[in-house]
């Protein structure tokens, strides 16, 4: 089935005229029509604007023009502007709005001839991680247990609507963001390769922003060398974005071929949480195994600060996203509500807009900046958060990159973990002292649990190498031989 | 004698500090690429940026970062090469983002000093705390419909350099003086126009008063205040205010108030316990702003002869007195266009025909500097008629008016009216004979030592001639025929 094909296989395919750039589209589009109900993984299905664009793919390919993703279709996260499709960020409150602009990341690939399906689903805001907050309606996973296919499971989060589609065959590869672990646990859930690159490495121009210093766009795909294409495509420096970082894009793709011997791997004492179920526990000391037989040496180390992470990331996040979420007041763009007076139509523009994960959120993040407690919390945040990175910068003296695992459950059910925000906080474990860190990340499908859910491995590279970490993704993707398949898929 | 306020307590002291807020001129935003131009059809200057949409960012504009150092090296202030960008976060329809980018902890300039001069002659020094950078906010229209506010976003993100003065001021006079010296400055930069009605210069003042020798007590803000005279106005009625709330056995409370100009008082707009907690923090959309030595070094060396150093040429090489100095070097434009009109004359008579006919005529036909009622040239030329004697002194001022009323060259007005002085002895020594024969009594009073007779003869010979006599010429005759006979 085209939908089954990698990236790589689909650039080779169209180029030898195996199938055109409308097929493989349309294959995709049928899919979502035959699936996405079910799904919910996309808000909006951009149909007619695929076709165009499979059209344009073909009349390049014919013409000998074809560019590294031309006629290759994708999903893009609801968080990425896309100029002419309605951008909805999980959220009611932006309303009907359809961004007059084209991010910086989405631009690339349409550069680079890609082919977009349209948007997908994501909790409000990219709060969240399970897709449950999402206020266009959860996203099933397309994975069951395999004791009872009747569990509704969530495809993770934020980027779940991502996820799930590119597992579920409809999409070959899809955009997300991370800002404390929102592509990396989706695509552990999802038994997908999801990359958070280095903080810089891709312009947040154009990407609604949760927390600035925070968000990362990377890409979702089926294979190691899938997610390296994508990534090539999407990053580069934007003067657009003061904080992108002018470094030139290497070749990712040909990085996952270096292999891994005579790199030395760290593996964090650290990355350990109390009650973490054992076959997480064993897939890691596998995963250590893979590498070593593989000619990595392995390294003890330790990363004193990594409990305080999440704490980190609680402060520095919800502060950053009040401040961000501010600009949503129904004065400009979006959904408005009138009121008696100005602060009326905030109040009820913003009461109704923003559903229960957002205001907590907001609400934490006014508290940690104000007046009194700012230095208890947000400046206190922030020399943790330096603390935590000295961790990575005095692990790299030492290795080359890490090994942890990437969340620390299997995908759960819908319903489950919400009593209690703080339970739904701690997937973000080992994903968000990356993230305050900025260095790049990345989960690859290692194996199974006993429901036969997928589990992820998260290796993690220095500033800006990101070739390190495809090169190590690589070699666990092919020890793990990961074969397994969702039972919800395209021709399933 | 220093300023104070009399009180039924006796004397109090005035202390002022000032922030002001100046239009930085740039073509571009702080941190968009939106056009600044004052006075363009309503939110037809507004970037995706500056009306805060999804995902877009704020680039810092470095031609306004530039003019930030201008200004802080003008100021003789401390450039920081490290400086922040904050956020301080509040709701209002016109501040699209909901936050206001600004400089809070680390400002890009530090401390600086300028020098005010004062009425009575002598100057002061008026410390400067921190010069920052940040973004201006729109503009609310609440008059224009009878439900609706409108926001116009032309101003949302222009950038803006606040400049705070240490509490050094302490009379509305010195108030006065010192923004005038700031603008004067700005202008000679030009990094602000300095047009207090059109807003790109506007003014908080903070007032409080003491007694001799005490510390300071507490401070009101009077908020944009937009005149030099208003800044004055405000000061004093403010200072008076407070006395009196001393005074009745009350306590003033620090808050914001506004100067109500027509009815030359302040009022309350919000007190303390209903301010905002802007919850600043910093901008995570923005690196930290760090500047090379090497690049301020640069911009220093290009930076244009400011007030101070203009006023000590002036008087050193033209000759001037430091009055005159300093009424002809306030504005740029002014000491340009004395400098036109003094190149290759005599440099006082250039600055008195300046600051005298020139400036009364503009004063009165309510003209400026840049559009001044006779060009440099023409009251250069007018001044080269007086030097080779074609016009004597008296004439020059009736040629000067109508040069400001036609337009004309005064040589041209000269020849038109026949104003050419008469140098020719034989029409002098006529009309000389002529007056003295008419007045035969006056001549007997004179020579009797009635001296002072003399200007009489003078006037009524210069009369005799329309005006146009040589007085050299008319005063050696008429010496010379009165006092022949004298002895």
């Amino acid at each position: 089935m085209l939908t089954d094909l990698t990236i790589a296989q689909a650039r080779d395919g169209l180029r030898a005229k195996a199938f055109s750039a409308v097929d493989l589209t349309m294959a995709h589009l049928h899919a979502i029509e035959a699936l996405n109900p079910r799904l919910n993984a996309y808000i909006t299905v951009s149909h007619a604007r695929a076709v165009d664009q499979a059209r344009a793919a073909d009349a390049a390919l014919a013409a000998g023009d074809a560019r590294p993703l031309t006629g290759v279709p994708l999903a893009i996260k609801d968080l990425f502007c896309t100029e002419g499709v309605r951008t909805t960020a999980g959220s009611k409150i932006l309303g009907p709005f359809v961004p007059p602009y084209e991010s910086t990341v989405t631009a690339n690939l349409l550069r680079d001839g890609a082919v977009f399906l349209g948007k997908t689903n994501m909790d409000e805001f990219a709060m969240g991680s399970s897709n449950m907050t999402s206020a266009y309606g959860p996203v099933e996973n397309p994975w069951k247990r395999k004791q009872d296919n009747t569990a509704v499971l969530v495809p993770g989060g934020s980027s779940g609507g991502s996820a799930a589609a590119v597992a579920a065959r409809l999409a070959m590869g899809a955009t997300g963001t991370d800002t404390g672990g929102s592509i990396r646990q989706p695509a552990s859930f999802c038994g997908l390769v999801g990359v958070k690159p280095t903080y810089g490495r891709c312009s947040r121009w154009g990407v609604v922003a949760f927390a600035s210093s925070l968000d990362h766009p990377g890409p979702f795909a089926r294979t190691v060398q899938d997610s390296a294409i994508l990534l090539g495509s999407m990053a580069g420096h934007d003067p657009k974005d003061s904080t992108s970082a002018p470094v030139p894009v290497p070749d990712f793709e040909a990085a996952c071929a270096r292999g891994v011997k005579g790199l030395r791997i760290g593996v964090p004492r650290e990355y350990h949480a109390d009650g973490m179920p054992t076959e997480i526990d064993a897939l890691w000391q596998q995963g250590i195994g893979w590498l070593r037989e593989a000619g990595a040496e392995i390294v003890d180390v330790s990363l004193p600060h990594t409990k305080y992470g999440l704490a980190t990331y609680y402060i520095v996040a919800p502060a950053e996203a009040s401040s961000n979420l501010s600009r949503y007041d129904g004065v400009r763009f979006g959904s408005r509500r009138n009121g008696e007076d100005l602060r009326d139509l905030y109040e009820r523009t913003r009461a109704e807009g923003f559903g229960p994960e957002v205001r907590r959120r907001v609400l934490i993040g006014t508290y940690v900046l104000s007046a009194g407690y700012y230095d208890a919390y947000y400046l206190r945040a922030q020399k943790i958060r330096s603390l935590i990175l000295k961790d990575f910068t005095d692990a790299f003296a030492k290795v080359d990159a890490l090994l942890t695992t990437t969340a620390p459950t299997a995908p759960f059910a819908q319903g489950e973990n919400m009593d209690d925000p703080v339970k739904m906080y701690l997937n973000d474990l080992f994903t968000v002292p990356s993230n305050l860190a900025g260095v790049p990340a990345a989960s690859i499908p290692a194996g199974l649990d006993a429901n036969g859910l997928p589990v992820g491995l998260q290796v993690i590279g220095k500033p800006f190498d990101e070739e390190t970490v495809f090169a190590v993704a690589a070699v666990i993707e092919q020890a793990a031989g990961f074969t397994a398949l969702p039972s919800l898929r395209a021709g399933g | 004698m220093a300023y104070a306020i009399e009180g039924s307590t006796g004397p109090w002291e005035v202390v002022v500090g000032l922030e002001v807020h100046a239009q930085v001129v740039s073509n571009a935003k702080l941190f968009s690429g939106a056009a600044t131009a004052f006075g363009a059809e309503p939110n037809s200057q507004v970037s995706f940026v500056d009306a805060a949409f999804p995902g877009m960012l704020p680039v810092i504009n470095a031609e306004c970062v530039a003019q930030a150092v201008r200004t802080g090296l003008g100021l003789n202030a401390r450039i920081n090469t490290v400086s922040r960008f904050d956020r301080k976060n509040y709701f209002y329809a016109d501040l699209p983002a909901g936050y206001q980018i600004s400089q809070f902890e680390h400002p890009i300039v530090g401390t600086g000093e300028i020098e005010v001069e004062l009425a009575d002659g002598s100057t002061k020094a008026i410390g400067i705390t921190r010069l920052h950078l940040e973004q201006d906010a729109g503009k609310s229209l609440h008059d224009q419909h009878p439900t609706k506010s409108l926001i116009d976003l032309n101003r949302a993100g222009v950038a803006l350099m606040e400049i705070v003065s240490e509490p050094d001021i302490r009379s509305p006079e010195e108030a006065g003086a010192y923004v005038r010296k700031l603008r004067s400055i700005l202008r000679y930069l030009g990094t602000c126009d300095g047009n207090m009605e059109e807003g790109s210069m506007r003014a908080d003042v903070n007032v409080s008063v003491r007694k001799h020798g005490e510390p300071y007590r507490t401070r009101c803000e009077v908020k944009n205040v937009n005149s030099i005279r208003f800044v004055m106005q405000a000061v004093e009625a403010e200072a008076a205010r407070q006395v009196e709330v001393w005074e009745a056995g009350g306590t003033v409370t620090q808050e914001t108030r506004l100067f109500d100009s027509n009815r030359g008082i302040t009022r309350s707009m919000r007190s303390k316990e209903d301010a905002h907690d802007y919850r600043y923090f910093p901008d995570p959309d923005l690196l930290p702003l760090v500047l090379e030595e090497d690049w301020i070094a640069s911009l220093k060396a290009a930076l244009p002869e400011l007030p101070d150093a203009k006023r000590a040429r002036f008087i050193q090489s033209y000759g001037l007195t430091p009055y005159d100095a300093a009424v002809l070097v306030a504005e740029k434009a002014t000491a340009q266009f004395y400098e036109v009109v003094a190149k290759g004359r005599d440099p006082k008579i250039a600055a008195n025909w300046i600051t005298g006919d020139f400036f009364a005529a503009m004063n009165r036909l309510g003209r400026s500097i840049e559009d001044p009622p006779v060009t440099a040239g023409q009251l250069g030329g007018l001044l080269d008629l007086m030097a080779d004697n074609t016009i004597n002194g008296r004439i020059a001022k009736d040629v000067f008016e109508a040069m400001v009323e036609t337009g004309k060259d005064a040589a041209a007005i000269v020849d038109e009216k026949g104003l050419r002085q008469v140098t020719d002895t034989g029409a002098i020594d006529d009309a000389v004979e002529r007056i003295l024969a008419a007045n035969p009594d006056k001549v007997a009073e004179y020579r009797s030592g009635k001296d002072k007779l003399f200007g009489f003869f003078v006037g009524q010979t210069m009369k005799a001639m329309a005006g146009k006599g040589n007085p050299a010429l008319i005063n050696e005759t008429l010496k010379r025929r009165l006092d022949s006979r004298k002895e």
